[in-house]
């Protein structure tokens, strides 16, 4: 009988949050070497990018369902598991998105046309920047859980969240831009091309998005 | 009385039995969140918990250990047959101990504290009628079961608030640390020093005025709390640590103020649960000692001493093993809970203790530690298990009644 009492301490799901959230980071980050080898045209290398972005995106997705099992709903935890559960999502958006953006871009074999390259390739490293503060304000949680979500950590937290949101303000001014250098030299492009490569730019800047909506949840979890 | 030997025999045997089997299962209940938060390695555990389980079963151990000898049962209904008390506390201990180890083999979360109650309980309203019974007494003790958890989880949220408000939300909690570990450490040092020296100490035969108490249990305290400062100073900061975790030294800070408060639970569980091992030890012998009932002589200490003999033998057999397990599991409560939960806890049954109150240490510390959980304090708590537990001790004492009973009229027979 001596074991019951360590049974009513439930799993912590804060470690397998960040763990989950390094995964999302790592799959989103390969996207900047997926789109290096779509601008040259380096197929074989884009493939096996590809197939490492698949394989991660996996792997989050496992930890996913790990993690919401070990969150039934008889436990007693510091900020409501709904949003605990909503912050999981979104950071599995962040894996889900670099798998369709890179399998909508390899399946068609397209290619970057060479006068937006240079500017597309920063705003892809731009929008992992926001996913790489995204993971950076989730590797607080555990300090977060410690303070109880106040003061100074809260603080630290919320400072990461702001620098988060720049990042992400920049990424929408390059999407932007992008959008209308594309649109200057649609006439020139074969028209299917082009409708599939403003649908690239959205989802790339979706992983921004998301990016900041990982800061939004782990912000609500500090009104709490 | 011819069985007078005999009788002695079993109840030194019974009583031993019993007290091996809460050192060796319910010890480890008390010790597990030291172990679990990384406070004590499972070496140091067993030899502050055999010190200390010891130094409460003798020092502290006797009131309650009053309470379970001649609180429940009512004297005056066996005047006139001894024996009858005495075939009830043998077969009491007999049914406590074998549901015990019947539970815990099945993994049931029972109460040692309550399946006694319940045996002796249960003899006495089928031996002697349900008027035999102390029922104001009983009520009061059922009523501390409930009291025990609650207050522990109260002081437990008040002492991890304030851990919150002046360490973990401040941008220094590390030199707030410092500055308020020795300050802790006088807190719960003096309040159980203060407890004990009030209430217990009776029982090895000091008297003191109040205000001498005082002086002691905060001097005491504040020896103590020297001590602990020169140690808390000594903690190296773990760069490396912080980078990770930046409340990494401040854990240290509370795991070494975990020593104090797992001391501190070892002692306040040998000052109650030795009595439910010796209290129907203590009452079979002063009457089969003396043939008479309701004697108003205070408990022998050698009782006590064999208790908390008992006590150590089973940590020393099996305590290890089951000490390993239980911490081996907690991995998410860190020092600054585990040390708010065990101050509650230690205290509440200290308190218990001294008022004479046979309360579960295991609900008062499941109390505690919800008590930090409702300050937001512990990632996730298994509420459906802590269900379980509250729920068990209603369990618990009808099984241990009717064993008693069955053991009861078995000793009847046997003796005629």
């Amino acid at each position: 009988m001596g074991n019951y009492i360590s049974r009513i301490f439930g799993a912590s799901p804060v470690r397998p949050l960040q763990d989950h959230m390094q995964t999302c980071y790592l799959c989103a980050k390969e996207l900047v070497a997926f789109f290096g080898h779509v601008a040259k045209a380096d197929w074989d290398q884009a493939q096996s990018s590809r197939e490492r972005i698949v394989e991660l995106e996996q792997e989050a997705d496992d930890m996913k369902r790990q993690i919401r099992g070990q969150l039934p709903k008889s436990l007693l935890m510091p900020v409501p598991r709904q949003d605990l559960l909503e912050l999981l999502l979104v950071q599995d958006r962040i894996a889900n998105l670099a798998r369709d953006v890179s399998g909508l871009v390899l399946g068609r074999r397209m290619s970057i046309p060479p006068p937006i390259q240079q500017e597309f390739l920063a705003f892809v490293s731009r929008n992992v920047d926001a996913a790489k503060k995204a993971r950076k304000s989730i590797r607080e949680l555990d300090e977060l859980y410690e303070s109880g979500f106040r003061g100074a950590e809260a603080e630290l937290v919320e400072s990461l969240v702001n620098e988060l949101d720049e990042i992400e303000d920049e990424t929408d001014v390059m999407q932007a831009r992008i959008r209308a250098q594309i649109f200057a030299i649609e006439a020139d492009l074969p028209p299917v091309d082009v409708i599939f490569l403003y649908r690239v730019l959205e989802l790339t800047g979706h992983v921004g998005d998301m990016a900041e909506r990982v800061g939004r949840r782990l912000e609500l979890l500090l009104s709490h | 009385m011819e069985d007078q030997l005999i009788y002695l025999g079993l109840a030194t045997f019974f009583g031993l039995f019993m007290a091996w089997g809460i050192g060796a299962n319910d010890v480890a209940n008390a010790m597990a969140t030291s172990i679990g938060s990384g406070a004590l390695t499972v070496r140091k555990a067993l030899v502050v918990a055999a010190i200390f389980e010891f130094g409460g079963a003798v020092l502290a151990g006797g009131e309650v250990t009053s309470t379970i000898r001649r609180g429940i049962v009512d004297s005056s209904y066996v005047v006139g047959d001894p024996q009858l008390l005495i075939h009830g506390m043998l077969a009491a201990l007999l049914a406590a101990g074998v549901w015990l180890l019947f539970a815990s083999r099945r993994g049931w979360p029972v109460s040692t504290t309550h399946s006694i109650i319940g045996s002796i309980v249960g003899f006495a309203v089928v031996a002697l009628g349900v008027e035999a019974v102390e029922w104001v007494q009983v009520v009061t003790i059922v009523a501390s079961w409930v009291a025990s958890p609650l207050m522990a989880g109260i002081i437990a949220y008040i002492v991890f608030n304030s851990i919150q408000w002046l360490i973990l939300i401040r941008p220094d909690p590390l030199v707030r640390a410092q500055r308020y570990a020795p300050v802790y450490i006088f807190i719960t040092i003096s309040l159980i020093a203060l407890v004990t020296i009030l209430k217990g100490l009776t029982h090895v035969g000091l008297e003191l005025t109040f205000a001498q108490s005082c002086t002691i249990a905060l001097g005491f305290g504040a020896v103590v709390a020297i001590i602990g400062a020169w140690f808390v100073r000594r903690i190296p900061v773990d760069k490396k640590a912080e980078r990770k975790f930046h409340f990494a030294t401040v854990e240290r800070v509370f795991a070494l103020l975990m020593v104090i408060t797992a001391c501190s639970m070892a002692f306040a569980h040998g000052s109650n649960d030795v009595a439910n091992a010796i209290g129907p030890v203590a009452a079979v012998i002063s009457v089969a000692r003396s043939g008479v009932v309701g004697q108003a002589s205070p408990v022998p200490i050698w009782i006590l001493v064999l208790g908390g003999f008992g006590l150590v033998l089973g940590l020393g057999t099996f305590g290890r093993h089951v000490i390993a397990t239980v911490g081996g599991r907690i991995t998410n409560l860190t020092p600054t809970r585990g040390f708010s939960a065990e101050l509650a806890a230690a205290f509440t049954i200290v308190f218990a203790s001294g008022t004479g109150m046979p309360v579960s240490t295991t609900h008062t510390l499941v109390g505690a530690v919800l008590g930090v959980g409702m300050a937001r304090g512990i990632t996730a708590i298994n509420l459906g298990v802590v269900g379980r537990i509250f729920v068990s001790w209603i369990v618990t004492i009808p099984a241990g009644a009717a064993l008693a009973i069955v053991f009861f009229y078995a000793l009847q027979l046997a003796f005629g």
